[in-house]
């Protein structure tokens, strides 16, 4: 159960490598998170992850081991997720974001991260919705990005895929009002992980820590979105309204 | 149908299925109706945090079992339905000269409610918890079926059961012993103190006296001034006492429910801020006087102060608050945790310390010898989430304990620590509720 300062018990990382999920994970479990489930593909990675885990505090940390845009398999999964026991907070932290280039010129590669980003998400928050529902509590996390809030020239494919995900992630959260089940939105700017590797510097860069450090905070809130670093809503919120013409000619 | 439950405290709000019994044949067929997530009692909610959820489970919503069954007038012996309120309980008996034995500090709560966290009141110094006065119970066990349970009956499932937060069965009738008054009237003595040492004398002292005695404290005052406070004891007045000079304006027991104002918004941000609590506490300890004797006070302004104001919940805002209440054997133990929470700068908006006398035979009751301190402090205070940690950590090892009517957030590991006879009440659990169908958000949280 989430105690009364936002605290879980148990967390279900789904996408259970990705650097914004385990330092979410890590943080959470040095307090009052006993039980973490990490759901991903690579094996090795997992149990690394899980050993880190132990060490900060867990006491029970599962790996399953599943291929994400395997959407037939994700009922098996989630089933497996709840059983036995409550799972307090789903963390939905699958990401890919591919070069642009890339994607522009080969259509499958675009596919795949339209697939993992927004496919993925859906069938995975429906039914964990679901389930949580059937629990009567619980928060589903969604990574979405500041990237969602207006596709930009320079990165539209993964932009546009995170808008998708965004907007859906908005929908569930208010059909969930009233069952005791809550979706959190984060919006992250340029994060420094694994990711982003190689990428150069970027304005209002942030890192896997404080976007963490501010989901953490908003678990205890009734905050529905939650931008990292905080002023990212207000830049985002001008950059929405520029016109076209100038938005188009922004070297960002 | 599915509704959003919290306790009192408004945090950590869970969906159940909330159904209102007619009658006690209801309670026992909803009890043996299959559902997966479990059942568990509620009454009026009172409860700080979730020992009266179910996440995704049933809740007996028992405020409909209000019936008084039998007053008798010579003995003071009631026999009553759990959903009757105190309050309502206090209308009718006090007219008659029988008060409640024990009483917390609210009359908005439900006699069943109150015989599962077996409350404790002013007088617990010296006359012990609500358990002492139940002569009898009729419990709902988790099969359907109904046994009168007494202390000779059936020891074991009688103590499991008071204190037992409803996880033992559901109490669907009570016989208590109630207490002889003469009249509606308290004989009220204050004392303020400057300082912790001042006012733990100051306590221990009206308990020798009195048979109601608690202090208020200021939990932001530090140095020199730790724990200075306000203590106030008293006992039932005596007719001539009642006629004495301090006759108050509202000789009659009035029900709570003729609130004095009602807050009925949620306002969107806490107006219970550090700022606001040290200009209260300021106002609240000048304006009580330095000594004063023998006022008369009608029953409510003593024992319920806080029930004049509807819905003061609301004022902490959307993110709720919660009441931490401990106790501790010893006075370095106490000093040692107001130092930590003065250190911490804790915005304790109410904060109210007494002693405790000698505890019952419950497993799980919460009175035991010692000073006991229960903390109002909004869930939004800056590293409260560390420092109370810290303090459970500190009542732990000290031999104390946390009130389970109170917790919203102890780590489940101390449990076993602080109530050692827990698995005593899991041995007992295991013969009553073998496939534990009484189940709360608590009793989830805490692995209970």
């Amino acid at each position: 159960m989430i105690n009364s300062l936002g605290e879980p018990q148990s967390l279900a990382l789904l996408g259970g490598t990705s650097d914004i999920g385990l330092a979410i994970a890590t943080k959470l479990a040095r307090r009052r998170t006993r039980r973490i489930v990490l759901a991903g593909r690579n094996e090795a990675e997992l149990s690394n992850a899980s050993r880190d885990l132990l060490g900060a505090g867990a006491a029970d940390v599962e790996t399953v081991i599943f291929d994400a845009v395997d959407t037939a398999s994700h009922d098996a999964l989630i089933d497996k997720l709840f059983t036995g026991a409550d799972i307090d907070v789903v963390v939905v932290a699958f990401g890919l974001l591919g070069d642009q280039t890339q994607s522009e010129n080969d259509p499958d590669r675009a596919v795949e991260i339209a697939t993992v980003n927004y496919v993925v998400a859906v069938s995975l928050g429906l039914r964990t919705a679901a389930a949580l529902r059937k629990q009567g509590h619980g928060t589903l996390v969604v990574l979405s990005s500041v990237a969602g809030e207006r596709a930009r020239r320079s990165n539209f494919v993964y932009g546009s895929s995170k808008a998708g995900l965004d907007a859906f992630a908005q929908g569930l959260g208010d059909s969930l009002v009233g069952t005791g089940v809550r979706v959190l939105i984060v919006r992250p700017g340029f994060v420094r992980t694994k990711m982003t590797a190689g990428l150069p510097r970027a304005p209002f860069e942030t890192t896997a820590s404080e976007v963490a450090d501010a989901v953490i905070k908003a678990l205890h809130s009734h905050q529905e979105i939650v931008w990292v670093p905080a002023q990212m809503r207000f830049i985002m919120s001008g950059i929405r309204h520029l016109p076209r013409s100038i938005f188009r000619r922004l070297k960002i | 149908m599915s509704e959003l439950i919290c306790g009192w405290g408004r945090t950590a709000p869970t969906a159940a299925t909330v159904v209102r019994p007619r009658d006690v044949e209801h309670v026992s067929d909803l009890l043996a109706s299959p559902n997966h997530r479990g059942v568990i009692a509620r009454g009026l909610g009172r409860s700080y945090g979730d020992p009266a959820q179910n996440a995704g489970g049933l809740v007996l919503d028992l405020t409909g079992l209000d019936q008084i069954l039998d007053l008798d007038l010579t003995t003071g012996v009631l026999r009553a339905q759990p959903g009757v309120r105190l309050d309502s309980l206090l209308r009718r008996s006090v007219a008659a000269g029988w008060f409640l034995p024990v009483t917390p500090g609210t009359s908005a709560v439900t006699l069943g409610g109150a015989i599962a966290a077996d409350v404790h009141g002013k007088n617990h110094h010296r006359d012990g918890s609500l358990g002492r006065y139940v002569l009898s119970i009729a419990v709902a066990m988790p099969d359907g079926d109904v046994v009168t349970v007494t202390a000779q009956s059936d020891a074991e499932l009688f103590f499991a059961t008071l204190g037992g937060m409803g996880l033992t069965g559901i109490v669907v009738e009570a016989t208590i012993q109630l207490i002889p008054i003469a009249n509606s009237l308290m004989s009220v003595n204050t004392r303020r103190a400057a300082n912790l040492d001042q006012l733990l004398d100051e306590l221990i002292e009206a308990e020798a006296s009195d048979r109601y005695a608690v202090a208020w404290l200021d939990c932001l005052a530090a140095g020199r001034s730790m724990g200075r406070g306000v203590v106030t004891s008293g006992d039932h007045a005596t007719d001539d006492e009642a006629r004495g000079r301090h006759t108050s304006r509202t000789p009659s027991h009035r029900g709570g429910r003729e609130a004095l104002g009602t807050a009925s918004l949620t306002p969107p941000f806490g107006l219970v801020t550090r700022m606001s609590i040290v200009a209260l506490n300021e106002v609240w300890l000048r304006k009580s006087p330095t000594r004063r004797d023998g006022e008369i006070l009608p029953l409510n302004k003593f024992f319920y102060p806080l029930d004049g104001v509807k819905g003061w919940n609301r004022l902490y805002g959307p993110n709720g608050f919660l009441q931490h209440q401990f106790v501790v054997p010893d006075e370095h133990s106490l000093r040692l945790i107001l130092a930590e929470l003065a250190k911490a700068k804790v915005p304790t908006a109410l904060a109210v310390l007494k002693r405790f006398g000698p505890g019952n035979p419950g497993p799980l009751s919460f009175p035991r010898p010692g000073w006991t301190l229960a903390l109002d402090i909004a869930t939004n205070a800056h590293g409260l989430a560390s420092v109370l940690d810290k303090v459970d950590d500190l009542v732990a090892r000290a031999g104390g304990t946390i009130y389970l009517a109170k917790d919203s957030r102890i780590r489940p590991e101390l449990i076993p620590v602080m109530y050692p006879r827990l698995s005593e009440w899991n041995s007992i659990r295991d013969r009553v509720d073998p496939n534990r169908r009484l189940v709360s958000d608590q009793s989830r949280r805490l692995s209970l």
